[in-house]
């Protein structure tokens, strides 16, 4: 060894290893500035590529949904909120065993197989780690109270609370609300989508529907930062959603609750208008479904149940197209004046029956299939009060079916006139130019006698019905049926000016001649079945009214029949004639516009007309059974002895 | 006998110089070297306290293991490391005796057999001892052998160098086993190996990839060079570290987000970001700027121990001393290359940054020797053999 040591050339040895040391560094430069540049390349070639990028990772935009507008009615009852709901929600990646705590649930709380299917496709289809996936909604308190116990037991699940629609009132009023439901792909597209973001619900019919806009509000957003476990760190900025605008509505639930109760077991539907703004004050139609199944998602079973082909609860009747029958009587009689066909001291002797020229067919007056016999002599008034068919048809050979059907339109049949209420019928005023149009046929004389008797081609929706009434009572003054009243609880009604023309007559009087005798249709009582009003056995003789009701009957036919098939109890229920009611009051001042429709009720005067009078003193009667301070007419009092004692002139009231 | 005359003519200069010796030189402390290591580990506790989100825990235990290997580096630095050139076969025993217990009594963390618990001793890594013991046994074994080395040399060394290579390897530790290995290869570069043999080393080495991957490679470390080749494919799952970390640093840009505003790893995009990916950490939070000061300072620490290798007197301390170095930059280099994407995923702490006590202590011995051979080398030294 010693040997070696002295064999060593020490200089040669320190040559060779600096030469190897220094090649060693000059390899590790090298090597570095390569990673310099690699660097560099990273910080400052793809800076702007890494810094989104890393913005990207942390940096989420959620949208917060706006809580939607709440919904009164015109003295402040709520009739929609939004009521808090649990759902109960898992995070997949904090959830230990998904099997094992779904059996732990079923233990817990009602939850199907089928659920739990539903809940994993939902698993499968979210896009985003970390977020929450209902597993099953509204629990109820006790449920929540199980799953709180056992909660260490059941990691990655949770309740959550979400705001849910709810309808106080439920199947009274959800004809003219509307109801909240799931979005649909459909309605998804045609959806400003980002306005949506983070609302899963929209107005499907009624006021919820055609409000949608107002309601909703605005979305907020929020911008956050997470972390890689998608936890919420900070909150960067953000937007608060503007909470959608309350609306009241002209509504009155007092009324509508009154009218519900009114159609008792009758399906039907009821349209209540004020006279002074065109407001809905009711509008009811029955049989009704609970709105607030919709809201949670309806069970198949319930659906059904909403389908049954003959209650059809989800049908509106208050908007749906009927034949309008004697109800039409009122206005085809005042266009008989109008346009110089009629004076109001015309009479025809009726003998009960009409033989049109040139037909072999006999028009028999609907009293035939009571005696056989006419109604003797018959001016329009009688016409009305009476409800003649004899009259009507002869008049209305005179006037001609394309008068009729100018001046009918005057008053809105045929067209939808409202202002919020979309889905309603058009109805059909049939003329000569419309037929030909629509069904490609000639106008034959026969059918202008179905039409002046509202039968026909002629329909009317309840609403139409009620609103022509309440141009009627207004004498010819336009307003077109609005369900809002205003929206935003503290801000001032909605005025807006009737797109429709007022009716104008050449005669004015003329208006008061039709209110009497639609006055006397409810309250003529002299001379016993042939000489009093068709609905005065059934509304002002039972009962002494401390206001005047004017009203006209209408007994449509459903099914044509036999002349001599009686009419009632051996008839089945769906074939039974249609009963209508329209009606306004007081008389002498028109408040309240009424139109009653009664599905196979059978008689206008003795079924619907009732329901059309309790209808009313709900609506013009305080407790004590007087009508209400506001209802009665303006006073006249002189302006002198006001200012100087008003405490005795309001006595005087 | 004329090399010792040498050396007592020389040491009359040394009397002169003797009036001027600092503090420092008494102490047996190299101040540059020293320097460079306080302001590396300074900056790096810096870093650390960012990445740990201030974890005090994780925080005291590093300062605390800083602080030990301060100790152990200014205590090694007091003795001669010539020395040790006699207890290099004893210590390089046993080493590898330790090695081989632990693969039988070794506790296993995270699939791997690497720690062992010796009663009355801390936890430690055998493997970490080797990391020293190796380069400084080979130093030792050619220190006495002709430079350049003759084959039969060449190929005991190579025996040397295996045997705890592949031991590390079987706990498994390839990371470990490849640096250990690179720590001898490095003697031996040093020592003259001729570079025809270097070179047909390489092309065995080349050529045997296939067979390797094949045979030797398990799924998982398959998976990392895949995911280093194309870390896109999947980026949420093994592809993840890599492309969080490139984002980590490309988004720090020049000058950085700001000490303890890289969101990266405050918002747990970036994993290890406390331990093996720290350096991307410190390149969100201080930018580009501040990488090349970390550079900066490696560079310093490396220049001083590849001077000290060359200035030094025998060939046991040069070899020993340039291993260290240059092992030293290739945890450098591999670690900034592996976070940076350039090489695949090894388990490579940042050397002095990263979380995690024993490398440090490791570390801080080998530059404890660099010092020990500066300033002890400047003396004679009569091996006894």
């Amino acid at each position: 060894m010693i040997n070696d040591i002295t064999l060593k050339d020490h200089t040669q040895e320190r040559r060779i290893f600096l030469s190897r040391l220094l090649i060693g560094g000059i390899i590790a430069l090298c090597l570095v500035i390569f990673l310099i540049s690699r660097l560099i390349y990273l910080q400052i070639y793809q800076y702007e590529f890494y810094s989104t990028a890393s913005d990207n990772n942390r940096i989420y935009s959620q949208s917060i949904a706006p809580t939607r507008g709440l919904i009164y009615d015109r003295n402040g009852v709520l009739l929609a909120d939004n009521r808090p709901s649990f759902n109960l929600t898992a995070i997949q990646e904090n959830v230990r065993d998904l099997d094992t705590s779904i059996e732990l649930i079923q233990n817990l709380i009602e939850l199907s197989e089928e659920d739990v299917e539903e809940f994993k496709q939902r698993l499968r289809r979210r896009g985003v780690p970390f977020s929450s996936v209902p597993v099953s909604f509204a629990l109820s308190e006790e449920e929540i109270a199980r799953l709180a116990v056992n909660q260490y037991r059941l990691p990655g699940f949770q309740v959550e609370a979400q705001l849910v629609r709810n309808y106080p009132l439920g199947a009274p009023i959800a004809h003219a609300l509307g109801y909240l439901s799931s979005i649909t792909e459909e309605e998804l597209r045609s959806l400003n989508a980002d306005e949506y973001r983070g609302t899963h619900q929209i107005g499907k019919t009624g006021i919820e529907r055609f409000y949608e806009p107002l309601l909703h509000g605005q979305v907020g957003y929020e911008t956050v930062e997470k972390n890689a476990r998608g936890q919420i760190m900070d909150v960067l900025d953000r937007t608060d959603p503007i909470p959608g605008e309350d609306l009241v509505l002209h509504l009155d639930s007092k009324l509508q609750l009154a009218a519900w109760d009114a159609l008792g077991d009758y399906r039907g539907g009821v349209v209540a208008l004020d006279i002074e703004t065109g407001g809905v004050l009711a509008m009811v139609s029955k049989p009704s479904f609970d709105p607030n199944l919709f809201v949670e998602g309806i069970s198949q079973r319930a659906y059904s149940a909403l389908n049954d082909p003959i209650e059809t609860p989800l049908f509106n009747r208050a908007l749906a197209k009927y034949s309008p029958g004697s109800t039409m009587k009122p206005f085809i009689g005042l266009a008989s004046l109008e346009y110089g066909v009629r004076t109001k001291d015309y009479q025809i002797q009726d003998p009960g029956y009409f033989i049109l020229q040139g037909d072999s067919h006999i028009y028999h007056d609907w009293t035939w299939w009571v005696s056989e016999t006419g109604h003797d002599l018959v001016n329009l008034a009688k016409a009305i009060y009476q409800s003649c068919d004899i009259y009507f048809w002869d008049m209305a050979i005179d006037l001609g079916i394309d008068r009729m059907a100018e001046f009918l339109a005057q008053f809105g049949f045929g067209q939808n006139t409202s202002i919020d209420i979309s889905q309603a019928s058009q109805g059909t005023l049939p003329s000569r130019g419309w037929k030909m149009e629509t069904l490609g046929q000639p106008w034959y004389p026969g059918e202008t006698l179905n039409s002046a008797i509202g039968q026909g081609y002629t329909e009317a929706t309840p609403l139409q019905l009620a609103t022509a009434t309440m141009v009627l009572a207004n004498k010819g003054r336009w307003r077109q049926p609005i369900l809002l009243k205003r929206a935003g609880l503290l801000s001032d009604d909605i005025q807006h000016e009737s797109a429709i023309p007022d009716v104008s007559l050449q005669n004015s009087e003329d208006w008061d001649f039709i209110h009497q005798a639609m006055q006397d249709v409810v309250h003529k009582d002299d001379g016993g079945y042939r000489n009093n009003g068709t609905a005065y056995p059934y509304i002002a003789m039972l009962d002494k009214m401390p206001y005047h009701m004017a009203g006209k009957s209408g007994t449509a036919q459903v099914v044509g029949m036999a002349a001599d098939f009686d009419n009632d109890a051996e008839v089945p229920e769906q074939y039974r004639d249609h009963a209508l009611f329209i009606s306004f009051a007081p008389v002498e001042n028109p408040t309240i516009a009424l139109a009653v429709f009664v599905e196979n009720g059978a008689g206008g005067s003795g079924v619907a007309g009732p329901i059309a009078k309790t209808i009313m003193d709900a609506y013009l009667l305080n407790e004590q059974g007087e009508i209400k301070q506001e209802f009665l007419p303006e006073p006249v009092i002189s302006l002198e002895p006001q200012l100087n004692s008003g405490a005795a002139s309001l006595g005087s009231l | 006998m004329s090399s010792s005359s040498f050396v007592r003519q020389l040491s009359g200069d040394f009397n002169n110089l003797e009036k001027r010796v600092s503090i420092w030189e008494k102490l047996n402390l190299d101040l540059p070297l020293l320097f460079a290591v306080l302001v590396l580990t300074g900056f790096g506790l810096m870093v650390l306290y960012s990445a740990t989100d201030g974890n005090q825990a994780d925080l005291r235990r590093q300062v605390i293991f800083i602080g030990l290997a301060y100790i152990v580096m200014f205590t090694v630095a007091q003795v001669d490391v010539r020395v040790m050139r006699r207890w290099a076969p004893l210590m390089y025993m046993g080493s590898l005796i330790l090695l081989v217990a632990v693969l039988f009594f070794g506790s296993t963390t995270n699939g791997a057999q690497r720690w062992l618990d010796l009663p009355g001793l801390p936890r430690f890594q055998p493997s970490e001892i080797m990391k020293i013991v190796l380069p400084l046994t080979l130093a030792a074994y050619f220190s006495r052998r002709p430079i350049p080395p003759r084959f039969k040399h060449i190929f005991w060394s190579l025996v040397l160098l295996g045997l705890p290579a592949v031991l590390i390897a079987m706990q498994p530790d390839l990371g470990t086993a490849l640096l250990i290995g690179v720590s001898g290869v490095f003697v031996l570069l040093l020592a003259g190996i001729s570079w025809k043999l270097v070179g047909s080393a390489l092309g065995v080495g080349v050529l045997s990839i296939p067979a390797m991957w094949i045979f030797y490679l398990k799924d998982y470390q398959q998976q990392r060079i895949l995911t280093f080749l194309n870390p896109e494919k999947d980026p949420l799952g093994t592809g993840w570290n890599i492309i969080q970390s490139k984002t980590a640093i490309g988004s720090g840009g020049l000058y950085g987000k700001g000490w303890l505003n890289g969101v990266q790893s405050r918002l747990d995009f970036l994993p290890e970001g406390q331990t093996d990916f720290i350096v991307a950490v410190l390149a969100e939070e201080f930018g580009l700027a501040g990488v090349l000061l970390l550079l900066v300072l490696y560079l310093a620490i490396i220049a001083r121990g590849l001077y000290i290798a060359a200035v030094s007197n025998d060939m046991f301390t040069r070899l020993l001393a340039g291993s260290i170095t240059l092992t030293f930059f290739v945890y450098v280099f591999v670690n900034i290359g592996m976070v940076s994407g350039i090489l695949p995923v090894v388990g490579v702490p940042l050397p002095l940054v990263s979380l995690g006590g024993t490398s440090i202590v490791t570390l801080m011995l080998g530059f404890g020797i660099l010092m020990s051979i500066h300033s002890h080398g400047k003396t004679a030294f009569r091996y006894n053999n």
